[in-house]
């Protein structure tokens, strides 16, 4: 049996500001994790992130990410992820500082 | 210090319009980030986990007062009011926005300062003993020789794709700060017969696979240095395997080929290019040495120095530890710790760094340093001075006594800022400096290295540290190995494994079992933790971090 597909999310930087971005399901950016797209199936997570790679004009380096589903949307499943979402653990810089 | 001429100014403007115009078309979308990628690298731009990050080279670490300030005004305007001081005599900054680089760069090239081949499959900023010019040890100041290297290797057409990046180090003294022997190349000035000349050294580097560098010439001739250099980049430049880029540094070429090899080679090549060295790079070192004239010393009373050292037990502790010899008489070189207890290592904020640039201009000849053990310096303070010194920055929270002991540690910005990472440091470094200090220890521990990497890169120096800690991921959890016995001197070691890693909340317990084994277990308080370490090996500090083991292993 192939193994079961871990959900993921399409994450990137943004071009002018650099930090974190996640591919919504209306093909746009958000900063929040919790507005991204999920996707459940691999054939549609690659043609997602075709589809994510092509604005190259707003993003850099876009990529799948695992998530798990969560009480507000989907979470990280590795801490580098995490640490993506959240910002730096020495300042309070970062998105924690300015999402939420 | 070297101030630009015409042609410095007019080559950095070029290159920074250059740039400039890169970013727009990518802004612009005329270029892709695949075709802007190398192009940003080359002027120190990255792209890190949370922003880019811009990292400016201070060119062998050396920088004014004037400089300073401007590094302070890029952090306040353009960034977030702080700089990270790193382990290759750079400084980043972790928050810049692309738009706004352009003007960075313009702003650090009114100071002389800039980007360039701070990044990319190039030479390096040339990195240098931080006491240079000052130290009493020093036979003489190896930062003309950096500085011709660097006009030498800047923008060179041989060089700008290189195998793999490429780091030069250079000291003028024989007792080795600056690492020489793990970095592609090391330079150490060593006499013959009263003759200066230079030990140079090929294929040392950590990451990896560390690797001690080797001798490759005992002794070269200081007007051949730019000619041996250059076929020593050269032959690398056709040697070097482009196939793999874990097997791309020079330390493997070298391994590969064999050292005799690669020295037939480079004495080849050396013969080739000699004769087109016709004497100009001689010429312009000769203009360059003006630049670094030394300051002109005064002699005055060292009573002020002398009553505080005597009354005041705070600033008895400060000069103990972050005061070393100066050449001449009546100064001192001061290190100025940038590692509060609990503060993150190499980082000051822009205020810091407007005091220390005040100091240096008031006290300190107007010359500030910048170690690669990521602390700040200034060389030239007439002990009269000191005790004003120590006040000024006791108030602006940098005078921590800590140098060279367990909390002046090592840190790369590791999985808190770097795309590379694989887990932590910074925060590792925080609560060991933290629980040392609570347990008021650090000055009984004496002289002591830890040095933290948060990935096998290893630019946190953990395999020369005496205790070494690197951070990696084992199955999506931070796990940290621990290496004992490194070394960064001129005898340099690379620290060996001591066992299985430790999760992130056991690794300040970890570390507290080293240390109290080797105050258990030392002759007397004078003898350092590394010289416990090559007395009794391993296998003590094995028996107490590992007791399971040990126990099966006696059953």
């Amino acid at each position: 049996m192939p193994r079961p597909f871990t959900p993921k999310v399409i994450t990137a930087n943004a071009l002018l500001e650099g930090d974190v971005v996640y591919f919504t399901a209306q093909d746009s950016w958000s900063r929040e994790m919790c507005e991204a797209e999920v996707l459940e199936d691999q054939a549609h997570a690659e043609v997602r992130l075709i589809e994510a790679s092509r604005q190259q004009d707003v993003i850099v380096g876009a990529y799948l990410a695992d998530v798990k589903p969560g009480e507000q949307g989907p979470e990280p499943t590795h801490f580098r992820e995490d640490f993506r979402r959240t910002g730096p653990s020495n300042y309070f810089h970062g998105k924690q500082a300015e999402v939420h | 210090m070297y101030r630009y001429n015409d042609f410095d100014d007019a080559f950095l403007a070029q290159r920074n319009a250059q740039f400039r115009a890169q970013v727009e078309r990518r802004i612009s979308g005329a270029l892709t980030e695949d075709e802007f990628k190398p192009l940003r690298l080359m002027n120190g731009l990255y792209l890190q986990l949370h922003a880019y990050m811009l990292r400016v080279a201070i060119p062998y670490g050396t920088l004014s007062s004037d400089q300073m300030r401007q590094l302070a005004l890029v952090a306040d305007k353009w960034d977030k009011g702080y700089g990270h001081f790193t382990t290759r005599q750079n400084i980043q900054y972790n928050w810049p926005k692309l738009p706004d680089v352009p003007d960075i760069l313009d702003s650090l090239a009114e100071v002389n300062l800039h980007a360039i081949q701070t990044s990319g499959n190039t030479i390096r900023n040339v990195t240098a003993d931080h006491f240079a010019g000052a130290a009493a040890d020093e036979i003489a100041d190896p930062r003309p020789v950096a500085e011709l290297i660097r006009q030498w290797s800047t923008d060179h057409p041989e060089f700008q794709f290189l195998p793999r990046k490429f780091k030069i180090a250079i000291t003028g003294s024989p007792n080795d700060r600056a690492v020489t022997r793990a970095h592609d190349i090391g330079l150490r000035m060593v006499e013959r017969d009263g003759v200066a000349g230079y030990e140079v050294i090929v294929g040392g580097g950590l990451g990896r696979t560390p690797v001690v560098g080797k001798v490759i010439n005992e002794f070269l001739p200081q007007a051949d240095l730019l000619p041996y250099l250059e076929a020593i980049v050269s032959v690398y430049n056709t040697l070097g395997r482009r196939d793999n880029k874990y097997k791309a540094r020079i330390k493997i070429t070298v391994n590969e080929n064999g050292l005799d090899e690669v020295r037939a080679r480079v004495e080849e090549r050396f013969a080739a290019i000699r004769p087109l060295f016709a004497g100009v790079d001689q010429e312009m070192l000769k203009s360059i040495e003006a630049h670094f004239a030394a300051p002109e010393f005064v002699s005055k009373d060292v009573a002020p120095y002398d009553q505080a050292y005597a009354n005041d037990p705070v600033f008895r502790a400060w000069a103990d530890t972050n005061l070393s010899a100066h050449k001449a008489d009546g100064y001192a070189i001061a290190s100025i710790s940038i590692k509060a207890h609990g503060q993150t290592p190499g980082d000051a904020t822009s205020d810091q760094m407007r005091v220390m640039a005040d100091l240096a201009e008031k006290y300190g000849h107007g010359e500030l340093r910048i170690s690669h053990e990521q602390n700040v310096i200034l060389p030239h303070v007439h002990k009269a001075d000191l005790p004003r010194v120590h006040a000024a920055l006791k108030e602006a929270g940098l005078a921590t006594a800590n140098i060279g002991l367990i909390s002046d540690i090592i840190a790369c910005p590791g999985m808190d800022y770097c795309a590379l990472a694989t887990a932590r440091s910074i925060p590792v470094a925080q609560e060991i400096a933290e629980r040392f200090e609570e347990l008021k220890l650090e000055h009984e521990i004496g002289p002591l290295k830890i040095k933290i990497s948060g990935c096998i890169n290893a630019c946190g120096h953990h395999h020369v540290g005496h205790i070494g800690i690197l951070g990696l991921d084992r199955a999506g959890v931070e796990n940290y190995q621990i290496t004992l016995g490194g070394d960064g001197t001129e005898d340099a070691v690379i620290g060996q494994r001591v066992g299985p890693g430790f999760a992130y909340d056991q690794v300040v317990t970890a570390i507290e079992t080293i240390i109290t084994t080797y105050l258990a277990q030392r002759e007397d308080e004078n003898e350092t933790f590394l010289d416990a370490y090559r007395r009794l090996g391993p296998d003590p500090f094995k028996a107490a971090l590992y007791p399971e083991a040990a126990k099966k292993n006696a059953a």
